[in-house]
């Protein structure tokens, strides 16, 4: 089971606590995240499914590739950080 | 005279209350968090705010309270796998589905989708009807990267009959609640176009579309290149070549009861989007465009840079009262008509839309 934490700029708009959730890729651990909370999805995917242009996904320390399909791999021991991007004013 | 005034900004959401004579802000709401659009529905009292969060996308708001607490409902959405790969980036108007329908809301979107909730905001669906007509994909960005519905006039005789204004994209009407359309744009010309385009119904700017609610034949609009007005519901267009002192700008509001009277605030051109000469003013006309009054009492007449967005400028009800705000954070309103203006707040975020509740 893959760790996944979100920034705390996002906990202003609902809650999403650290959590535990299984599969292979970025994808697939983020879908059993939003099977449990449904409206955190809108706050990090787009209609399309891809990364919202201003939010960036990091596995370990490292940011994923792939923000359209996230398709980047995740170990068990993984963890998936939900930041936002720095921009906006 | 309406006694709520709602302001959306850059930074939350504002309610203001007439006091003693003077309009003051008596509650906030989503401190920090960038408002798109408000509306208030007159049919249960809901009040519906419009986010576009910077990092976290648009959502939508609704209050059964007046606004004392907020409770997120479904935001308009493009379907995954939709061919064009399009999502909503804004939400950028809101309006009632009319009296016979409670409950029904049509927001406008960008990029260019119209949206139709028939439960308050639970769910939404695309009009598939406009998203698909072949035209749609040549409408292309005004303001922002790609088009936006900015208006949405349901007619008041009828709520089957709805007049959309498109930036950029031209007037859109449809007869039957949504099931057809088609362009009307006959009588507007874009300046910015190449010749053999120019009187291209797709390609007129409509930055703003209004309907006078009791003589609802009559439309005005402010368009990229000037100001425009139909007196036929919205099927031909008169070029009004009388306002002072230009023709540029986005917010037009007419009087709900008055169809000849409408309010502009010009600009000298679009690009120099600021005051002629550093005066702040509105252009008012009394008499169905055959003159307008520059009306500057109580707005600033030396270095102002303020520019009044799309859904900044608003009456309410009589036609009496009226409120304006910047993109610099000025709040004014009038309450006889535009003669004189006070300033209300000087140092509020950038305001995006004003609304009368």
């Amino acid at each position: 089971m893959a760790r996944v934490a979100f920034t705390a700029n996002l906990q202003r708009h609902l809650a999403c606590p650290v959590q535990t959730a299984a599969g292979t890729t970025v994808c697939a651990v983020l879908d059993q995240v939003f099977a449990a909370h449904p409206r955190l999805r809108s706050y990090i995917l787009d209609d399309q499914g891809r990364t919202r242009r201003h939010v960036a996904i990091y596995v370990n320390g490292g940011r994923i590739a792939d923000r359209d399909h996230l398709s980047d791999a995740v170990g068990d021991d993984d963890e998936v950080f939900v930041f936002q991007a720095l921009s906006g004013g | 005279m309406n006694d709520r005034l709602m302001i959306g900004t850059r930074k939350g959401l504002f309610e203001l209350r007439p006091a003693r004579g003077a309009w003051t802000i008596t509650k906030t709401s989503f401190l920090g968090d960038p408002i798109s659009m408000l509306l208030a529905d007159p049919s249960d009292g809901t009040l519906y705010a419009a986010q576009a969060l910077g990092h976290f996308g648009v959502k939508l708001q609704r209050s059964s309270d007046g606004g004392d607490s907020w409770q997120e409902c479904a935001a308009p959405a493009f379907a995954k796998g939709e061919p064009d790969d399009a999502s909503v980036s804004y939400l950028l108007c809101l309006e009632t589905g009319g009296p016979d329908h409670p409950g029904w809301l049509w927001c406008g979107t960008v990029p260019g989708g119209l949206f139709l909730s028939k439960d308050r905001g639970d769910s939404w669906s695309l009009n598939e009807a406009l998203w698909h007509r072949p035209e749609r994909k040549e409408w292309t960005g005004g303001g922002f990267d790609a088009a936006g519905i900015d208006s949405i006039c349901v007619d008041p005789r009828g709520s089957d009959r709805i007049a959309i204004g498109v930036s950029t994209g031209g007037v859109w009407i449809t007869e039957d609640g949504g099931g057809a359309w088609h362009p009307s744009s006959t009588g507007m010309y874009a300046e910015y176009m190449p010749p053999q385009r120019r009187e291209d119904p797709i390609a007129q700017d409509v930055h703003r579309l209004v309907q006078c609610r009791a003589a609802p034949d009559t439309f005005w609009v402010q368009h990229h290149n000037g100001v425009f007005r139909s007196t036929d519901g919205a099927r031909t267009w008169q070029d009004v070549s009388t306002i002072r002192p230009a023709k540029f700008g986005f917010a037009v509001a007419v009087h709900p009861n008055d169809p000849d009277t409408a309010w502009f605030v010009p600009g000298v051109k679009d690009e120099c989007r600021i005051p002629v000469d550093g005066r702040l003013v509105v252009a008012r006309t009394r008499d169905g465009a055959r003159s307008f009054d520059v009306l500057t009492e109580g707005l600033p007449q030396q270095h102002a840079y303020d520019l009044i967005y799309r859904h900044g400028l608003a009456v309410d009800g009589t036609g009496t009262c009226l409120a304006m705000g910047s993109t610099t954070g000025h709040l004014w309103t009038s309450q006889n008509a535009g003669e004189s203006w006070t300033l209300v707040a000087g140092n509020l975020p950038p305001i995006a839309c004003v609304r009368f509740c």
